[in-house]
Formats: structure tokens, C-alpha cells, sequence
């Protein structure tokens, strides 16, 4: 009966002839082109021309800059601190991060897809949240400094490290485990065939062949560790990198020179960076000519490969998740000591929360239908080479851009871009700044997924008849919806996380996390309590926790339909 | 000098829902060529895997050169394998392929080199060193795979369905160079294949199995003029299949009685009197002559349907009892037929078989999978 309901339903979809115009109107060139234009234009007017105007506009300020060495050498420190801590934290993710992925690639255990869902956890949760749990269980009494009598890990660079290595970690896991699930595992047995131990097959044939992944696991940890803002904010202490030290040149007034100088270097650098490795990563070569069969076969045996499992899983439970999870506590307290109630019932600091969490959510939604809008018909362009084959490897090298460059630099010079248009509100502000930043998880979502579909498909598609509509909406779309879901999502969850452009582009607006910052108030004492800290990051973890739930079953329902 | 000898080995896959392979004991001969043959999914891979070390029977035991190996991983059971796919490594050119045997055995350089050289000379690809496996054809990679299956100094050679990925007249041409290589340098092969006419064409001996367990180890002679199971004899050629019951057994021969009570002499004695039966015989030892003959052994017919496949011509003959028959003459030997022509099929009783109607019926004794 229900199938029978959900035919009519398509039926009198079709009937109002919705669908038949858009197909009649898709197979038009004018519409192809008008289409895939609006989308290309969205990108370089919104995303990428603004930014870069913004800071060219305001170079002349980097004098300021110049003629104060004490401000020169504090924001140089900080930009190379950035950089330290990005490369340091990566390398040890790749370290520490690669044989978790094999141990889950390669076990069958059962208790795998536990440990595969645990590894997600720092991911999923909010920086800020992962900034202050780590705050309370390295710092405050209460967590694991109460064992030792004092702070264990007071606020600075090794805070900042040890919460670095927490948040980026996960990205290597997930990338290397799905790359080692894709991989063709004949090749490894090619290699024990031909007298391989274990651990030199890994070495010289899987790890080479999984070069690429990586690499690109390498880019997205180190993308983060030196784009994050509001977190690295709550555990720095008096130590700066380059984000912290623009967040404190603006909450110190130290004027636009400053912000112009680190941005600038911030964004240059990280170009560069992105450059020679993509450019130099295929080249790289890992060092598999030489081999030292005896101490490999030793290295090989079960009893290693035991002993560096439970090391690396000591390290996960006590490092990453123990301290992400940390949080938890308070919160929970919070449900006793009536704060809960007093959120409820909104007094006090809960009224500001509520509309800070408002805002957020709002403008998570926004973005994300902005985006999924917007970034389909650029996303087709890529995987599909619409645009030509030149045009189209520069568009897709292009929308990487906003992933590298660190936030709050890009926020910095959005807000000195927009800045020239007084009328446009900060809101709008707010939310340019978010669609820049997230607009890639989107359209690289899709594109890969797109790739994945073989042409033949569309061709037998349009061979049966289809047109680009209708050829789009059953085909395409049914097979790439999951990775739709996904990149919508992730441009949600990064959106309502944000603290770095964010906190560059508003002055009376506060999201959710930038508010949590403040009550966290690192550089003086906290303006909430640890309860209703813990409470507020719980409400946002939960309520997103909700939102992905909802869109879960969203999905699911239009999945039973077909 | 390696001999590979498999005791009742089983293994299961599906949490053990899956028997991929049952109870298999096989002995495999030093400088022996012989083939694993069946249809897909028979459990011969699987098999092969379980030599080479690459998976873990759950339970029996594999000998190498009477070594139990069971807990030996592949990186010490010195065995050469080649892979369906070739695996060939794309991250290294031919050169890199065909000496990481000897490079991850740490081998003195100098060696490695020459035999890096002498694999490539031997399959005649050592101006292509530096090509990268994407850069040849699929003949190229092939023998490629061959030449680093051999380098690491294996003399037992394992080979996975090696011609499965190449064209059929490649196939063709490749199959011989494989079994002289093989004969030249006096290794012992296990080669794979759900081809019936490449193992026939190369192997000195063939285990044909099905559905995890094999039905029968023999020479292609004695699997071809004497197969023990009707689903050997119609894997390995083909044959036609006739059901009846045996009506009388003299001493040197028995009378089946066939659909439309038509009664035929065969030379089995083996089978009791009343036994319902199934008669093979293959499409090239049925005689063929014009109009209805009394000859010996005689069904009545009209061709139904005729085939051209250039070296023979295959005729549908419908028989009188409705049962249907194929028979294949040589296109350039003796005259042709035309549809509908009235004939006389007949056969001698020794070239004839006789097998006990399955327990689960013919057309499920007869499906591949």
C-alpha cells in the first residue's frame, strides 16, 4: 500500500510537470552553461577573490609592523611556532596514526568497528570542547593533575601539542584505514611470495602505493593543526602561534599592521607549503630500495606486532580519548548542582547561550544549503572535466585553497574586503567567511564521488533516453547521495565549530564556540563556572549529535523509497 | 626437489558456512605439471592459497619437499606464485619487479643483477627493464609476472588462472611457452584454470574439482577416455547424456533400455539388473549416416539444427524418443548434412559410459556451480 502511495506521490510529482521542465530546459546548452557559470562565479567572487583583495588591499599596513622590532620578533615567533607545531604534530599523526589504521584495516575482531567508531570521537566533537577537556584533564585539579598535587601540564606549547595531536590524529586514521580497505591486497601477497617478511611487503609495497593517501592525510592534518583557533586559544597559556597571536592583537587593539603581517605569511606560507608537497609528494620516495631481511623478520614476528598494537592502543585511550572525553565530567555534575535547571530556565549567562547557540545552528544551516546549492554543479564541473582539461585541474586545485589557508588569516581578510561595503551586515559577514571556509568539503566531497561513477553509466542513461535532469536525478544523485549527506554535514559541523574566521569577522555577534572561548577567558579568569562550561559544550555536542541523528534518518527514508 | 603433498585439508570461510575446500588430499610430483581445473568457485584458488601460505588450512596439513608447512609463512615456503591479476608492483618498473625476490632476500647485488637479467633474456623482455607494468601489454605482463615469480630461485612455480586475463590467441601461444619453461628449468607447476582445453594441453596430470572436493586426479588421457563421475565427464570435453535403466548384464556387456524403450549394448557390467542409469557418450565418437540404417547400437533421428565452428560442424539431433543429441564431425572429412535430413546416430559400446543416476538428479550433477 505504501509503494503504492509513494508511486502517486512521484506520479503527481510528474504531473505538475516540475520534472519535465527541468528536463526540457536541462538539455538546452544555454542552460548547461548558465549553470556551471553561475556556480564558477559564486566561487571566485564569494571565496577566493575576496580574501586575497582583502589583504593586498591593506599591505601598506605591514610598515606598522616593521618599525616596532619587539611586535616584529613576537609575530614572527608565533608564525614559526604555527608552522613547528603543524609539522611536528602531522609527522607523529603519520607515526602513531598509521599502525592504529592497520591494526583496524587488517584485524578481525569483532570489537573493531568499536575501536573504528571511538577513533572518530575527537573528530566529531567541537575543537572548543576538545580544547577544554584537555584544559581540565592536563591542568586543573580535578583531572589527572589531582594525582600529582599540581597542574601536571600547565597552558603552553605542550598543552597546544598534546591537543594538536588529539584533533588531527583521527584525520590519518580514517584516511589510511579507508585507503588499506580500497587496497588491492594481492600485491602484499605478492611480495611474501618473493620472500618478503611482513613488515618489508608493508614497507616496500603497500606503504609506496599508498603514497598518496598519505600525503593527503599529511595535508588535511597539517591544514588543521594550523587553522585552529578558539581551542589552541584555551590552552596556550602565554604562548602564541599565529592564530592565537592574531586573536590577541585584536582583543589587544594592536591595530591592522600586525593582523595584515601574520595573515599575510600565514597564507603565503601555507600555499607554498600545499605547492611543493603536492607538487613534490608524487616524487616523493619512500626508502624501499634498501631492506634488512633478518632484523625485518624479527620485527615481523607476532610477538612485536603485539607488544606495538597494545603500546599504540595505550597511547590512543590515555592520550586522545581519556582527555577528549574529559568534559563529560562537569557536564554531568551540571545535571546535579542545578545548573541545568538555571539553563533552562535561562538566567543569567544561559540567555546569551542560547542565542549564541541559535546563531550558530542558523548559520550552519545556511552554509550548508548554500553550499550543497552551489557546490554540485562546480563539483560535476571537476569530476567531470566540463570545463575543459586545464580549466578544470586549476578548479580543482583552486577550491582546496580555504582548506589550507588558516581560518582566522582568511577571516582577517574577508573582514578588511567587506569592510569597504559598510551597508552589508555582520551577519552576512559572518556568513560569507563561513561559506568560504567549508565550501571545499563539499564540492571535494562530491567530485571524488562523482569520479567514481563510470561514464558508461551516464552514457547508457542518455543512450536510453535520460536527459541531463533526469539523468542527474536517477542516476547520479542516487549514487552519490551518501557522500552528499557527507559533505553537507561536514560543512554543517565545521560551520557551527568554527572559531577562527569567525572571531576575526564579528564584533557583536557570538556564535556558540566563541562564546565558550569566553567564558574559558584563557588570558584571565574564567567568567563561568566549570559546570556551566561543561554544560554549554555539552548542549552543543548533543544538539549536533541530534542534527546528524535527524539527517541520518533523513537519508535512510529516501534510501527505503527507491 | 619440491613435491607437494595436501593431507584432508579443509578450509571454511562465513564463519565456517562456507566450505571453499573439503577434505582434499592430492600429491603433486617432483617436476610435475599439473593443473587444479573446475569451475569457478570450486575451491581451486583457495587451494593454491593454502600452498603458497597465503591463508591457513582449519584443518590437515601441507607438506613442500616433505616439510609440514602448515605454520611456515609464504615468505619461507620458497614457492613462486603468479597471480591472476599479475599483482605485478605499479610502483616499480619491470627491472624493480623481477629483482625484489632477490633484493628482499637480501642477495649479493651483483647476483641479483644477473639473475634479474637472465629472467628477463628468458622471457624475452629485457629491452622493456625500464617500462613500467601500465606501459605493456598484457602478454608482457604475464611473462613478466612469470620472470619474478622465478627470480627469487623458487622451483616450485604456483600459478593462478596466469591466462585468464589475456586474449585467445595470446592464450593459446602463451600456454605452450609456460609448460616449456617450466620443462626446461625441471620446476614442478600448479596451475589453475577453469579452462578444460588449456590444462588438457599442458598438464601431465589434472585434479578436476567441484564444490570444494576433488573428483578425480589423472592424466588428460584418463580423465578424457575414462572419467569416474559424469560431472568429470562433462567438464573435461563434453558428452551426451542419456537416462535409462539397465535391462539385462551378460558377461561381457549390458543392454540399457533408453527413453521410447530403444535399447543400446554397452560394455559396463558393473551395474544390476533394474539400476536406473545415465548413458555418456562424447559428440565425436557418435557415428552419422544418411537415412535410417539397421547398424549396431542404431538411433533414429532428424537433425534439428547445424552449427558451423570452422573445424567441425555440430548437429542437434532430435532422436525418435525425443531425446536430444549432439553430434560433431570434422568440416573437412566426410560429407554434410542438411536440416531435417533424416539419420541414423550410432556408437560403439567401448566408447561409451555408464554412471549411476545421481542422487540429486542429472541437471544438478551436470551444473558448474
Amino acid at each position: 500500500m505504501s509503494v503504492v502511495k509513494a508511486d502517486l506521490g512521484r506520479i503527481s510529482l510528474s504531473r505538475l510537470g516540475l520534472f519535465k521542465f527541468l528536463d526540457r530546459i536541462s538539455s538546452k546548452p544555454a542552460t548547461r552553461y548558465l549553470t556551471y557559470s553561475v556556480a564558477v562565479i559564486f566561487f571566485f567572487a564569494l571565496i577566493l577573490i575576496p580574501p586575497i583583495l582583502g589583504i593586498l588591499f591593506k599591505l601598506n599596513q605591514v610598515g606598522q609592523v616593521f618599525g616596532n622590532p619587539l611586535l616584529q620578533s613576537r609575530a614572527l615567533a608565533a608564525v614559526s611556532a604555527s608552522f613547528e607545531i603543524a609539522l611536528f604534530v602531522s609527522l607523529i599523526d603519520v607515526v602513531a596514526g598509521l599502525p592504529l589504521a592497520w591494526f583496524i584495516a587488517r584485524s578481525k575482531s569483532k570489537w573493531l568497528n568499536f575501536l573504528d567508531t571511538l577513533v572518530d570521537i575527537p573528530f566529531i566533537l567541537p575543537t572548543v570542547a576538545l580544547g577544554y577537556s584537555l584544559l581540565l584533564f592536563w591542568s586543573q585539579p580535578g583531572g589527572v593533575s589531582s594525582l600529582f598535587g599540581a597542574s601536571l601540564i600547565s597552558p603552553g606549547w605542550l598543552l597546544v601539542i598534546l591537543l594538536h595531536f588529539v584533533f588531527s590524529f583521527p584525520i590519518i586514521v580514517r584516511v589510511m584505514v579507508g585507503a588499506l580497505l580500497d587496497y588491492h591486497i594481492v600485491y602484499e601477497e605478492a611480495s611474501r611470495t618473493l620472500g618478503a617478511p611482513a613488515l618489508t611487503a608493508d614497507r616496500t609495497v603497500t606503504l609506496s602505493i599508498l603514497k598518496p593517501s598519505l600525503v593527503s592525510s599529511f595535508i588535511l592534518a597539517f591544514a588543521r593543526s594550523i587553522s585552529e583557533t578558539g581551542a589552541t586559544l584555551m590552552v596556550a597559556g602565554a604562548f602564541e602561534n599565529g592564530p592565537v597571536f592574531i586573536s590577541n592583537a585584536l582583543t589587544e587593539k594592536l591595530g591592522e599592521g600586525p593582523l595584515v603581517f601574520v595573515s599575510f605569511i600565514l597564507i603565503a606560507v601555507s600555499f607554498i607549503i600545499f605547492a611543493v608537497i603536492t607538487a613534490l609528494g608524487p616524487r616523493l620516495k619512500l626508502p624501499t630500495k634498501k631492506v634488512w631481511p633478518s632484523f625485518e623478520r624479527r620485527l615481523s614476528g607476532s610477538n612485536i606486532a603485539v607488544s606495538r598494537n597494545t603500546v599504540m592502543l595505550v597511547i590512543f585511550f590515555l592520550i586522545v580519548l581519556l582527555p577528549s572525553l574529559f568534559v563529560a565530567l562537569p557536564a554531568v555534575y551540571a545535571v546535579s548542582n542545578g545548573t541545568l535547571s538555571q539553563a533552562l530556565s535561562r538566567t543569567g549567562i544561559w540567555q546569551g547561550y542560547w542565542q549564541s547557540l541559535l546563531l550558530s545552528y542558523f548559520v550552519g544551516a545556511l552554509v550548508m544549503l548554500i553550499n550543497t546549492l552551489i557546490g554540485l554543479p562546480m563539483a560535476v564541473l571537476i569530476a567531470r572535466r566540463r570545463a575543459g582539461a586545464l580549466p578544470s585541474t586549476a578548479l580543482d586545485v583552486l577550491v582546496n585553497i580555504p582548506l589550507i589557508v588558516p581560518s582566522i588569516a582568511l577571516g582577517v581578510s574577508m573582514k578588511f574586503f567587506w569592510s569597504n561595503f559598510a551597508f552589508i551586515p555582520e551577519i552576512v559577514i559572518l556568513i560569507f567567511a563561513h561559506i568560504s571556509i567549508t565550501y571545499p568539503y563539499f564540492v571535494r566531497a562530491m567530485a571524488s564521488a562523482i569520479e567514481r561513477i563510470g561514464m558508461d553509466l551516464e552514457e547508457a542513461s542518455r543512450i536510453l533516453g535520460a536527459r541531463p535532469f533526469t539523468l542527474f536525478r536517477t542516476i547520479i544523485l542516487p549514487l552519490t547521495k551518501y557522500s552528499l549527506f557527507a559533505g553537507a554535514l561536514l560543512v554543517f559541523t565545521r560551520s557551527v565549530d568554527e572559531t577562527g574566521a569567525t572571531s576575526a569577522v564579528v564584533s557583536t555577534l557570538k556564535t556558540a564556540p566563541i562564546l565558550i572561548v569566553d567564558w574559558v577567558n584563557p588570558r584571565g579568569t574564567p567568567t563561568a563556572t566549570a559546570s556551566q562550561i561543561g554544560l554549554g559544550i555539552g548542549f552543543l555536542v548533543i544538539l549536533s549529535f541530534a542534527v546528524l541523528l535527524v539527517m541520518r534518518l533523513v537519508v535512510r527514508g529516501k534510501e527505503r523509497k527507491y | 626437489m619440491p613435491e607437494v603433498k595436501v593431507e584432508n585439508v579443509t578450509k571454511k570461510f562465513g564463519k565456517g558456512k562456507i566450505v571453499a575446500v573439503d577434505n582434499v588430499s592430492l600429491h603433486v610430483k617432483d617436476k610435475e605439471y599439473f593443473s587444479l581445473l573446475g569451475p569457478s568457485g570450486c575451491g581451486k584458488t583457495t587451494l593454491l592459497r593454502l600452498i603458497a601460505g597465503l591463508i591457513q588450512p582449519d584443518e590437515g596439513n601441507i607438506y613442500i619437499d616433505g616439510k609440514l608447512v602448515n605454520n611456515v609463512p609464504p615468505e619461507d615456503r620458497g614457492v613462486g606464485f603468479v597471480f591472476q591479476t599479475y599483482a605485478l608492483f605499479p610502483h616499480m618498473d619491470v627491472w624493480g619487479n623481477v629483482t625484489y625476490g632477490p633484493r628482499v632476500k637480501a642477495w649479493d647485488t651483483q647476483q641479483s643483477n644477473k639473475i634479474g637479467r637472465e629472467m628477463l633474456e628468458m622471457v624475452r623482455l629485457f629491452e622493456r627493464s625500464k617500462a613500467f607494468p601500465q606501459e605493456l601489454s598484457g602478454g608482457m605482463m604475464q611473462r613478466v609476472a612469470v620472470a619474478r615469480a622465478l627470480s627469487a630461485g623458487s622451483k616450485l612455480l604456483l600459478l593462478d588462472e596466469p591466462l585468464g586475463a589475456l586474449d585467445a590467441k595470446i592464450r593459446l601461444e602463451l600456454r605452450y611457452d609456460i609448460q616449456k619453461l617450466v620443462k626446461d628449468l625441471e620446476l614442478t607447476a600448479i596451475h589453475v584454470t577453469h579452462d578444460q582445453s588449456e590444462a588438457m594441453a599442458i598438464s601431465d596430470r589434472i585434479a578436476v574439482m567441484r564444490k570444494g572436493r576433488v573428483l578425480q586426479v589423472g592424466t588428460p588421457q584418463e580423465l578424457y577416455m575414462n572419467p569416474q563421475e559424469i560431472f568429470v565427464a562433462n567438464f573435461v570435453g563434453e558428452a551426451n547424456f542419456l537416462e535409462g535403466y539397465v535391462v539385462s548384464v551378460n558377461e561381457n556387456e549390458s543392454v540399457l533400455e533408453l527413453r521410447g524403450k530403444l535399447r543400446v549394448k554397452v560394455l559396463d557390467k558393473n551395474k544390476s539388473l533394474g539400476e536406473k542409469v545415465v548413458l555418456a557418450i562424447r559428440p565425436e565418437a557418435l557415428e552419422l549416416e544418411k537415412g535410417h540404417k539397421k547398424v549396431e547400437n542404431a538411433m533414429l533421428g532428424r537433425i534439428e539444427r547445424l552449427r558451423f565452428e570452422g573445424t567441425n560442424i555440430r548437429y542437434e539431433i532430435r532422436l525418435e524418443n525425443e531425446d536430444l543429441v549432439v553430434v560433431t564431425r570434422p568440416t573437412l572429412v566426410g560429407e554434410w548434412f542438411n536440416v531435417n535430413e533424416k539419420v541414423t546416430v550410432s556408437f560403439s559400446p567401448d566408447k561409451s559410459f555408464v554412471f549411476m543416476y545421481p542422487s540429486k538428479g542429472l541437471r544438478e550433477e551436470l551444473m558448474a556451480e
